[in-house]
């Protein structure tokens, strides 16, 4: 455990000993406040809720999740510090969960920033707490999805630009999955399990549910194994990739 | 005590490493020399535990490498080519996360940084990120890093590449003052590195073992090992004398230099010295040849690459 632990407080000072953290957490706040006030109509709407807030969310993640995860292993590739880090006495499974729990706190920490709005719609009127509690909750395990699907994109090159184009795509993927549009065109030629199969893989079904205030085990299970499966993905990814 | 057996590794078709077995027991400095591509740094990562062996077994001091990697991991130092490091964190950041994964904390951390900071003389620059350090000390930090927990074993990529005359003398010096009890591994294409710090040297191309000896028997194999070169504007004319001496072989003339080689076991200095006194040649210079490294390495490894 003390290994996981000095892993992740090297991580996360690396975050903020270069701009990276503070251009990521800037945007972030000014982008959701955007979203929220402009596009979500927060004051116009007259509800005491942060529906207009999280509804935003899985698509502010799409492209800036991708930025924090695309440096996780590819930059460590690059520099060849991979070489270093695991010749230490480290299991690979600690470095893969070390670097993705620091980059996950670090997407906990900006989302924890957020929290004037939460002051603000309370100063308004008088929300739910407990829906605006799990919907925090909800937004930052689908923060942990995508991350784990970028953690595993960033194994597998040594460009970072590569791993950020590619994880934008396959987390679009993964959120798209439930909408009408991929539905349909899947619908027509597929059987309908396998059609049930591909709506119940979308990021968007599960943390709107989530967000609703009502936390089902199986959307927790379902972000819980997402991240599983994509963070052992990882550790195949580098032990396969780690000759070049 | 290191015990490398039949190792093979190969990424699909291309065999970077073929069939290599050797020991390295406390005490030696075995150097590894090879042209670029040869194997060299593939074995080490081998050894490192980074890279895993196609086929054949390594084990460090009775550590498999393969199925207790911590604990072979826990007493090797290990300096990857290129000395990589996380450049955004200062040197002494650094060196604490190395210590604490080594799982050294307290007093006996802090007593270790001091010790390696001031055997690399990194004072300086503690305080400063990596990123900005220049290449020599880059690669002191990663020296420091390699041998922060004291380890029983060292393996050191290329560890004086890049340093200044006086940076590589320091390391060379660093090097041998630990030697006495450990096994040191350093790969280099130094060949004068090899007799400065080396007690063994093995040579690989093309990913085979091909020579296993000291530096001296290794110069002993070179054609010029015992020849004699002379210096003097006669040339010429000292050349067709030396010729018809019983002990000696051949005659080279290069310019003002004429080197003289012995038919196999014989000695010619002393002969050779006479007929100046007795000739009155006017001779800048004479010098008995110990052999030389890079004709030796050239010879083997070219050898080594055609068959």
């Amino acid at each position: 455990m003390s290994v996981v632990n000095t892993l992740v407080r090297r991580e996360l000072s690396g975050y903020f000993a270069t701009p990276v953290a503070y251009v990521f957490i800037v945007i972030f706040l000014i982008l959701s406040a955007a979203f929220t006030f402009q596009l979500g109509y927060f004051y116009e709407r007259g509800q005491a809720d942060l529906k207009p807030f999280f509804d935003f969310h899985p698509w502010m993640y799409l492209f800036l999740i991708p930025a924090v995860s695309m440096r996780l292993w590819a930059e460590e590739r690059h520099t060849g510090s991979i070489e270093l880090l695991l010749t230490l006495p480290v299991t690979l499974w600690q470095a893969v969960i070390g670097k993705f729990l620091a980059a996950w706190l670090f997407i906990g920490m900006a989302l924890a920033l957020t929290f004037p709005i939460w002051i603000t719609v309370n100063y308004l009127g008088d929300p739910d707490n407990g829906v605006i509690f799990a919907s925090y909750i909800g937004s930052w395990l689908m923060g942990g999805g995508f991350l784990a699907i970028g953690s595993c994109v960033s194994a597998a090159t040594r460009s970072q630009v590569v791993a950020f184009i590619i994880s934008i795509c396959l987390c679009f993927v993964m959120l798209l999955a439930g909408h009408r549009l991929v539905l349909d065109f899947v619908s027509a030629g597929l059987p309908q399990w396998l059609v049930d199969a591909i709506a119940s893989i979308s990021f968007i079904t599960h943390f709107e549910s989530i967000s609703k205030g009502v936390v089902d085990f199986r959307d927790l299970l379902f972000f819980g194994l997402l991240i599983g499966v994509f963070l052992y993905a990882t550790t195949v990814v580098i032990e396969m990739k780690k000759a070049d | 005590m290191i015990k490398i057996e039949n190792l093979t590794k190969s990424y699909g078709d291309l065999v970077a490493v073929k069939d290599i077995s050797f020991t390295v027991s406390p005490g030696e400095v075995l150097g590894f020399l090879g042209p670029n591509g040869a194997g060299k740094s593939t074995t080490m990562k081998m050894i490192a535990g980074f890279l895993s062996p196609t086929e054949g077994s390594i084990s460090v001091c009775g550590h498999d490498v393969e199925s207790d990697p911590m604990a072979a991991r826990r007493v090797i130092g290990y300096l990857p080519e290129g000395a990589p490091a996380y450049g955004e964190m200062t040197t002494s950041a650094f060196l604490r996360f190395v210590g604490e994964l080594r799982g050294m904390d307290g007093s006996t951390l802090d007593a270790r940084i001091t010790e390696v900071v001031r055997q690399l003389n990194l004072a300086r620059v503690l305080e400063q990120p990596i990123d900005t350090l220049s290449k020599g000390f880059k690669r002191r930090v990663g020296l420091a890093q390699a041998i922060l927990h004291d380890p029983q074993v060292l393996i050191l990529d290329e560890p004086t590449d890049g340093l200044d005359p006086n940076q590589k003398q320091e390391v060379r010096s660093l090097i041998q003052g630990m030697a006495k009890d450990k096994i040191i591994i350093i790969s280099t294409h130094i060949l004068e590195e090899v007799h400065a710090v080396c007690n063994r040297a093995i040579i690989i191309s093309g990913g085979k073992l091909l020579a296993d000896a000291t530096p001296d028997a290794l110069e002993a194999r070179s054609r010029y090992h015992q020849a004699v070169t002379l210096v003097s504007p006669a040339a010429e004319q000292i050349a067709g004398t030396l010729k018809g001496v019983g002990e000696v072989s051949k005659v080279e003339v290069e310019g003002h230099q004429v080197t003289a080689f012995p038919k196999s076991g014989k000695q010619i200095f002393a002969q050779i010295s006479t007929l100046i006194t007795q000739h009155a040649w006017e001779v800048s210079e004479v010098q008995l040849e110990r052999g030389r490294l890079d004709e030796v390495f050239r010879t083997i490894t070219m050898q080594g690459g055609r068959s």
